[in-house]
């Protein structure tokens, strides 16, 4: 009881709202949040992109996807530090040569092990989290533990009048918007996007059309793993590579595909965006921990109200 | 009238649950504490089955209900000097009431919504046990053992930090819960839950009231997952958030589909399994995360349906 | 009903008083270690067991290794065990503890206090080591403290946490080779104070270990009339901080920031951005950049900075002997990182008290006359009647004062001002600096 008091005696200072008329004016204050929320919004639409593929294709929960992008994040630093010289070089390299790997592992998981599993939704769980256990593993052993920066290719600060922000991550949201658009369009206009979005619809119809529905599979889900490491590797500059980063782009990804809906790509960014702007506008209004606690709330309580998320068909 | 199935079940459970007992006789030290953490543990992961296996609801945030019971019971010793019979029931009371209250929200989502709405509580729990430091002492957390007062039953005094008081408590939650869950897998109730699992649709044109039989099964399993967290706190004597973090919601999953999701025993099998895979293989390697992940693929490889469903599935297919 | 856990101790200590009194030859006491681990029936301790019996007063003494190789704190404990593994060398290259040899026996926690309860199980009971020691991050300590003042066996942490000197923990748990992180804020708050300003803003993890740094450094700050204008607890599943920076107040002369996981990078990077050139003053724990070069590109803005270091980092023509000797020793270069690869670098603040505490389980079972398990009490009191460790090469980072009631050292601190991506010794406490009035004392419990 003794601790607690005088914890408590000690804390009184740590207010359950914050004083944002002691600090920088309330206007720019939100500004920052919804400038933060947008890019934080893109960068999550970004993450959850090829899980927002798999998941919506092949409805299966792959718990590896967040090692595919911690493995695109740590290339990048092991590619930019083998190169050294200008940070654009090796950048430029880790594109080509992060997804392409983490494309070929996941060809590979889902060879030896998903298909030979059909792609079960219980066993495909269990198999994915070994596979987590390989890949962080793999990571530690080759990589180190360490938590390991990496330059921005592309570095410059935004000044406004009342703070400065990264210039990189403005880039990082335009990237991850061409991408979206990439995807859509891949999507909608190419015999593979046709293919997917006909196995998606209808897995035994669609084979009954003659959809290669095994090779759309493994295709889609190598897809989206490499489009988890081009998101790793766009990413790091504003993180860093770490073995265990995987965890919490995994979670959020997760969130972000189940609030927009199943399989909808349009779903998808605009959970990112509700997601991102609520977690970064409550920010502006409690302290850190209890706006965390709030918004992850929020998130939950719009699944309560839309159990099929935002743009969910009935299906679940 | 008692079928014969009913009966082999009944047979084999108290068998297995008089095993355990017997161990204790035979266990060298170390693996005598061991079995103990994995029953309170199984327990656990008995609590997270009857949702997952037979009602088929993934949850992925159940480590809030093992830290409801957790704190229940480790708070209540802690600051109120309560003895370990109250605060074990204080536990099992905390870890119901959540799942009660959750389920009237969680509840109106199935599938994967369900999984994410579950994950989303659960992390919020977890986060309200860091914001509420000053209560709950946050990450670094406390111990229980300078406040836990011996038990004192007949003149004898029970020591907690006794191997054998440990043990034996561990177990008689352990064989409580297995009770529990046989009981009602055995029971009519267990097959409205399975039947749930199997085509919740067709359950409620039956005339089946589905959301009460699931609120339900969240409810004991809530209980018995509190009960194991309430159980690890007296028993292990500590108490932290970081038992109601994420991984600690992803245990209780995998526990269950490698001993085999569905089956009254798969929860014991697949946490002892696990413990020990990575006892054994911490000791030779420091990269025993492989040997780890390689096992749970040669698993969902060779078993599908976990240990005990492979069991189920090639000898014994009365088993609950 | 009896405990097959008590067969093995009682039996080890039957072997060693015969062994004393070389009634039995070494043969013998072998066929006796065989006997042991039959019974206890350890799938692994058997041939250790066995080898550990028969060779008499020779027979190494065991310490038990709990490192963090994977989880949150696998940075730290690389460091940890080349750490312990270079001062096990150096031990027995001086002919060992009281003449016998010492082996490390090392076993992952996985930085999870779950599993480091079942690791000090599984060193105690199977491993049947002497002592343990080595965990680092507070709610392993004290996740796994209680079992090992179940299973009475001598438990030396190099946390830096609070928590043993509390008095929570209990009499098997001692801290003495690192000081605790109330002292290290006590003993660095009047320089921060004045010096750097007297109206304070506090960034620091919504754990445990934060925690500790918001209560005592604003106690001093109150006390040394300054103020505090926000107090910000950062959750840890957060990974961007920009849009905390606002909270700063405008009033605000020191920005005072700990932070630990891979998150912090991104931290001081983004509080750069945030800042530009027109920044409070930075008083910083080196916690939040252990293990990360400070000449990193997108720290340049550390520039002019303040860090609290334990020991440090980069090597200047004021170390001591024992200092160098030291970093040589482990294998750290001039700028703190390995010798073997310039980009790996060393928790350099905190991995001295593994080395520290070894020499004081030393100094511990040579000055008890240590001998087996069942001289732990005399251990533990000779342990608590400690007051003073020389500076020397079991002490390289400095002579420590030691608390027996609180089982806690205190050492001298240091604060390092960043200047051209390395870190300059600016300021050095005193030990009374950081002393504070005690809260416990473990000796009133019984052993």
């Amino acid at each position: 009881m003794r601790e607690v008091s005088r914890r408590r005696r000690l804390r009184q200072h740590h207010s359950l709202y914050a004083r944002p008329a002691n600090e920088m004016s309330f206007g720019p204050h939100l500004f920052l949040a919804f400038l933060e929320g947008t890019v934080t919004a893109f960068v999550l639409a970004l993450t959850a992109l090829g899980l927002s593929l798999v998941f919506g294709v092949m409805r299966i929960v792959n718990v590896a996807h967040g090692e595919f992008f911690m493995l695109g994040a740590v290339l990048a630093w092991y590619c930019t530090a083998l190169l050294g010289g200008s940070p654009m070089v090796g950048f430029a390299l880790a594109l080509i040569v992060a997804p392409l790997l983490v494309g070929a592992i996941a060809l590979a998981a889902d060879w030896l092990v998903l298909k030979r599993v059909d792609y079960n939704p219980e066993s495909t769980i269990v198999a994915t989290i070994g596979l987590l256990y390989i890949v962080q593993q793999l990571v530690l052993t080759v990589f180190g533990p360490e938590a390991r920066p990496v330059e921005a290719p592309i570095y410059f600060r935004v000044s406004f009048p009342w703070f400065g922000y990264s210039g990189y991550k403005l880039i990082v949201a335009a990237l991850s918007a061409l991408l979206l658009l990439g995807t859509w369009y891949a999507l909608s206009h190419t015999k593979l996007g046709l293919y997917m979005r006909a196995t998606q619809q209808d897995y035994e119809i669609a084979q009954a059309f003659g959809v290669p529905v095994r090779r759309v599979y493994a295709t889609v889900f190598a897809l989206g793993a490499m489009l988890a490491a081009v998101a790793g590797v766009l990413i790091v500059p504003v993180q860093q590579a770490h073995y265990l980063m995987g965890l919490d782009p995994l979670l959020l990804s997760f969130i972000v595909v189940i609030i927009g809906g199943l399989g909808s790509l349009k779903g998808t960014v605009v959970a990112a965006f509700v997601i991102g702007i609520s977690d970064g506008m409550v920010s502006v209004f409690f302290s850190p921990t209890l706006a965390k606690i709030l918004a992850t709330l929020l998130v939950a309580a719009v699944l309560v109200v839309r159990p099929n998320g935002l743009f969910g068909d009935n299906r679940t | 009238m008692i079928s014969g199935r009913t009966r082999r079940i009944v047979v084999l459970h108290l068998a297995i649950i008089g095993l355990l007992f017997v161990l204790q006789f035979v266990l060298p030290a170390y693996h005598h504490t061991n079995l103990a953490r994995i029953m309170v543990l199984a327990t656990f992961a008995m609590g997270y089955n009857i949702l997952f296996g037979y009602t088929g609801l993934m949850s992925l945030g159940h480590a809030m209900f093992f830290a409801a019971g957790m704190y229940g019971a480790g708070l209540c010793v802690y600051y109120l000097q309560f003895g370990a019979g109250a605060a074990f029931v204080l536990g099992i009371l905390a870890g119901v009431s959540l799942a009660a209250v959750f389920g009237l929200f969680a509840l109106r989502t199935t599938g994967v919504s369900f999984l994410i709405v579950t994950m989303m509580f659960g992390q919020a729990c977890y986060l309200t046990l860091l914001y509420f430091n000053e209560i709950t002492l946050g990450d670094q957390g406390f111990t229980v053992s300078g406040n836990l007062q011996a038990l004192h039953q007949a003149g004898v005094g029970f020591a907690y930090s006794d191997p054998d008081v440990k043990f034996n408590a561990a177990w008689l939650v352990f064989a409580g819960a297995l009770s529990i869950s046989t009981a009602i897998a055995a029971s009519p109730i267990g097959r409205v839950l399975i039947a749930v699992r199997v085509n919740e649709e067709r359950t409620r044109l039956l005339g089946y009231n589905t959301f009460a039989y699931k609120w339900l099964a969240l409810c004991v399993s809530g209980a018995i997952a509190g009960a194991a967290g309430a159980a690890y706190a007296l028993l292990f004597s500590y108490v932290g958030a970081s038992f109601a973090s994420i991984l600690y919601s992803i245990y209780p999953l995998l526990w269950t589909l490698l001993g085999g999701a569905g089956t009254t025993l798969g929860p014991l099998v697949g946490t002892g399994v696990m413990f020990y895979l990575i006892d054994l293989t911490s000791g030779w390697t420091a990269a025993y995360l492989f040997i780890v992940g390689g096992s749970l693929l040669a698993l969902v490889l060779w078993f599908p349906q976990g240990l005990m469903g492979a069991v189920r599935a090639r000898w014994a297919r009365w088993l609950p | 009903m009896k405990k097959s856990e008590q067969k093995p101790n009682t039996k080890t200590g039957d072997t060693f008083k015969l062994t004393r009194r070389r009634a039995l030859k070494s043969g013998i006491a072998l066929t006796a270690g065989g006997g042991v681990a039959g019974l206890t029936g350890g799938y692994l301790a058997g041939p250790l067991a066995g080898s550990v019996h028969g060779q008499g007063s020779d027979r190494p003494i065991r310490i038990g290794f709990q490192v963090h190789r994977t989880g949150i704190g696998a940075v730290y404990g690389r460091w940890y065990e080349r750490t312990s593994t270079a001062a096990a060398n150096y031990i027995n290259s001086i002919g060992g503890i009281a003449g016998r040899p010492v082996e490390i026996v090392p076993e992952d926690d996985g930085t999870d206090p779950k599993r480091g309860a079942e690791v000090v199980e599984k060193l105690a009971v199977q491993h049947k080591v002497d002592f343990i020691y080595g965990p680092l991050f507070s709610h392993v300590v004290i996740g796994s403290a209680p079992r090992a003042g179940e299973l009475k066996i001598p438990y030396f942490v190099v946390s830096e946490g609070y928590h043993v000197a509390s008095g929570k923990l209990n009499r098997y748990v001692f801290q003495p080779g690192i000081t605790d992180v109330r002292a290290q804020i006590t003993s660095i708050s009047s320089w921060v104070m004045n010096n750097l300003g007297k109206k304070v803003t506090m960034f620091f993890p919504d754990y445990a270990f934060g925690y500790d740094h918001r209560d005592y450094f604003s106690a001093e700050v109150k006390k040394q009339g300054g103020s505090i204008g926000e107090l910000l607890a950062i959750p840890p599943t957060e990974s961007s901080y920009t849009r905390y920076f606002p909270r700063i107040p405008a009033d605000t002369e020191v920005l005072y920031h700990v932070m630990v996981g891979p998150g912090v990078l991104t931290f001081v990077k983004e509080m750069g951005e945030h800042f530009g050139s027109n920044r409070p003053q930075i008083f910083g724990f080196i916690d939040s950049l252990e293990g990360v070069d400070i000449a990193t590109p997108g720290l340049d803005f550390l520039e002019g900075t303040h860090l609290w270091e334990a020991f440090p980092r980069y090597a200047s023509s004021s170390d001591t002997r024992y200092s160098k000797a030291f970093r040589d020793a482990v294998g750290v270069d001039a700028n703190g990182a390995s010798k073997d690869d310039p980009k790996d670098v060393a928790t350099y603040s905190h991995m001295w008290g593994v080395w520290e505490t070894l020499f004081v389980i030393k100094e511990a079972v040579e000055q008890s006359g240590y001998r087996s398990r069942q001289d732990y009490p005399a251990l533990i009191e000779t342990l608590e009647s400690f007051e003073w460790f020389n500076e020397g090469m079991g002490h390289p980072q400095g002579g420590k004062k030691f608390v027996g009631a609180l089982h806690q050292c205190y050492g001298k601190q240091h604060i390092s001002r960043v200047a051209n991506g390395k870190l300059n010794v600016v300021h050095t406490t005193s030990i009374d600096d950081g002393m504070y009035e005690p809260e416990g004392d473990y000796r009133t419990q019984s052993l």
